[in-house]
């Protein structure tokens, strides 16, 4: 379970994190939400250990990952399964090279082992054709897919999605929800997706939290963020429901 | 009251003084911390070069790229900056009609000196910058953080091999660029200006020690591990030092390339004074 306690966190002048807390309960899946820029990355990336809070704390399974550091913190993270908003795809390597360089490097599996694992987890996020190409050779869509099949083939016990279905088709978008879903089904990770997908991905996560202005303005379930009567959160679900940008185009 | 006028201008000046005083140390504290910072780095590589496992294939590739791929340009500046030599050697030692002993100072002057630090500026430039430009692109696309993500320590996999690479590869190629250089005066000082074959070599052999060999291999080491680390560290750390995006990659590119350069120099200079 992910437990997030009071975190601030600021780059230079600008305070962006103004404590923030948050449950994942074991197993569960919490959608993250929240305007662009108001700091769901950095959210994900202190959960992952990569940047460390000004003041407060983050507890996985209740370690404090604030108190770890060098071999032990590497091995609590190893756990991690982490899908970059920008894929952060290794880009000597090709598609195929890039989801099997976990298990070439972490695990005694053999060529062959390795290459069918790989070509069904890429088969799952309808990568197959592309796998001997260079990420600078693909989408950015692509990019995403093969990132997320790289974050899913170790079967993490954590999962951090950071924005999985944004720049998708809403057909692929959808298909990548469900493998999400599915993957959540067979090895039951305890996940954190932040996403724009509103109405759609309220189906698969159990928990939604709402980031507004460096604190979180909401956290509760589903149904109950859709109910919301709260002057702020209710454009917001409304505007993603409707597919309007008013909130956006107002001036200030 | 007239004692009272120069008052503010005092003031004035005390203040630019006291930012001055300010900034000063703001400056020494940062670069204290920047120093720390290049120690703890440094020493991290360390351990993780000598604790296995090493990363076989990921050395060879940068072997094959820090090494073989400068052979030509190391050859290029080797053989030109002999021929120089062998052009100013002979000008020079003729004056004092001692012009038997080109041999000698050409290749003295080469081995001990101009063969470790061009050998060293050339790698910082052709390799160096790039290694630079590699790390940083992956620091500011985070596949450095995908790599410790999967477990797996960025240190092992990118510091080392580079580090081990331009420990291997630094004095090879000033040996290359000693030889090549020799062989540059001797076209020169032979075959141009009509010196005996047997006085070039056959002086050198005699005034060449096996001890100034050794020094000049033992400065290129230590070059090359100036070069990778000033290169690598600035790679890693783009995005804290400089900016992030392009332009960061950009300056940490142009900051490792002249730091390492400085460096080179400087440290040549303590190696030769304590050498003497
Ligand atoms: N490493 C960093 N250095 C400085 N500022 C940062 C850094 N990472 C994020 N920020 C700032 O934090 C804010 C939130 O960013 P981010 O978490 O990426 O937003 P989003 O919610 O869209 O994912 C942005 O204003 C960004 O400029
Ligand atoms: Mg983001």
């Amino acid at each position: 379970m992910i437990h997030v306690q009071e975190i601030h966190k600021s780059f230079g002048n600008a305070q962006v994190l103004k404590g923030v807390s948050f449950d994942v309960p074991q197993g569960k899946i919490l959608a993250l939400v929240g305007r662009s820029g108001c700091g769901k990355s950095v959210i994900l990336k202190h959960i992952a250990g990569l940047l460390k809070p000004d003041n407060g704390h983050v507890f996985i399974n209740g370690n404090d990952l604030c108190n770890l550091s060098g071999r032990k913190l590497l091995r609590l993270i190893e756990r991690f399964g982490f899908l970059f908003q920008n894929g952060a795809l290794f880009d000597s390597m090709t598609i195929f090279d890039n989801v099997a360089f976990p298990l070439r490097e972490k695990t005694r599996l053999n060529e062959r082992e390795i290459r069918e694992k790989v070509l069904s987890d890429l088969d799952q996020v309808g990568l197959i054709g592309s796998e001997e190409k260079f990420p600078s050779q693909v989408s950015g869509g692509m990019i995403k897919r093969a990132s997320l099949a790289r974050a899913l083939i170790e079967e993490p016990d954590i999962m951090l999605f950071d924005e999985p279905t944004t720049g998708l088709d809403p057909i692929t978008g959808q298909s990548i929800l469900a493998l999400i879903d599915s993957c959540h089904k067979r090895f039951g990770f305890t996940g954190i997706i932040v996403t724009h997908e509103i109405p759609r991905v309220f189906s698969i996560v159990d928990k939604v939290a709402l980031l507004h202005e460096g604190v979180v303005l909401f956290y509760g379930s589903p149904s109950e963020i859709m109910e919301s009567n709260d002057p702020i959160i209710r454009p917001f679900i409304h505007a993603a429901t409707n597919g309007q940008i008013k909130e956006c185009t107002e001036p200030g | 009251m007239t004692w009272l006028l120069p008052l503010p201008h005092l003031m004035i000046t005390l203040m630019s003084m006291m930012n001055f005083v300010r900034k000063l140390g703001e400056t020494s504290l940062k670069s204290v911390h920047k120093l720390g910072h290049m120690g703890i780095f440094m020493g991290k590589s360390l351990c993780c070069a000598l604790t296995p496992p090493l990363k076989i294939a990921l050395l060879i590739k940068q072997i094959q790229f820090i090494g073989f791929q400068s052979i030509s340009v190391i050859f290029l500046t080797g053989a030109f900056t002999g021929m120089v030599l062998g052009y100013q050697g002979y000008n020079t030692l003729s004056r004092f009609g001692s012009d038997a002993f080109l041999g000698p100072m050409v290749a003295l002057s080469l081995i001990k000196e101009m063969g470790p630090v061009i050998s060293a500026l050339m790698v910082t430039g052709r390799a160096g910058s790039s290694v630079t430009a590699q790390i940083g692109i992956m620091r500011i696309s985070e596949q450095i953080d995908a790599l410790r993500l999967m477990g797996l320590d960025p240190y092992r996999y990118l510091i080392v091999p580079n580090i081990l690479a331009c420990i291997i590869c630094v004095p090879l190629l000033t040996a290359i660029f000693d030889v090549v250089g020799i062989f540059g005066g001797y076209l020169v000082g032979v075959k141009l200006l009509g010196m005996v074959s047997g006085t070039y070599f056959g002086e050198m052999m005699d005034y060449v020690d096996m001890k100034d060999i050794t020094e000049g291999l033992w400065k290129s080491l230590n070059f090359g591990v100036i070069i990778s680390w000033v290169c690598c560290f600035k790679g890693f750390y783009t995005g804290v030092y400089t900016g992030f995006g392009a332009e960061g990659v950009s300056k940490a590119t142009t900051e490792a390339v002249v730091l390492s350069s400085v460096l080179i120099l400087v440290w040549d200079y303590f190696l030769t004074s304590t050498m003497f």
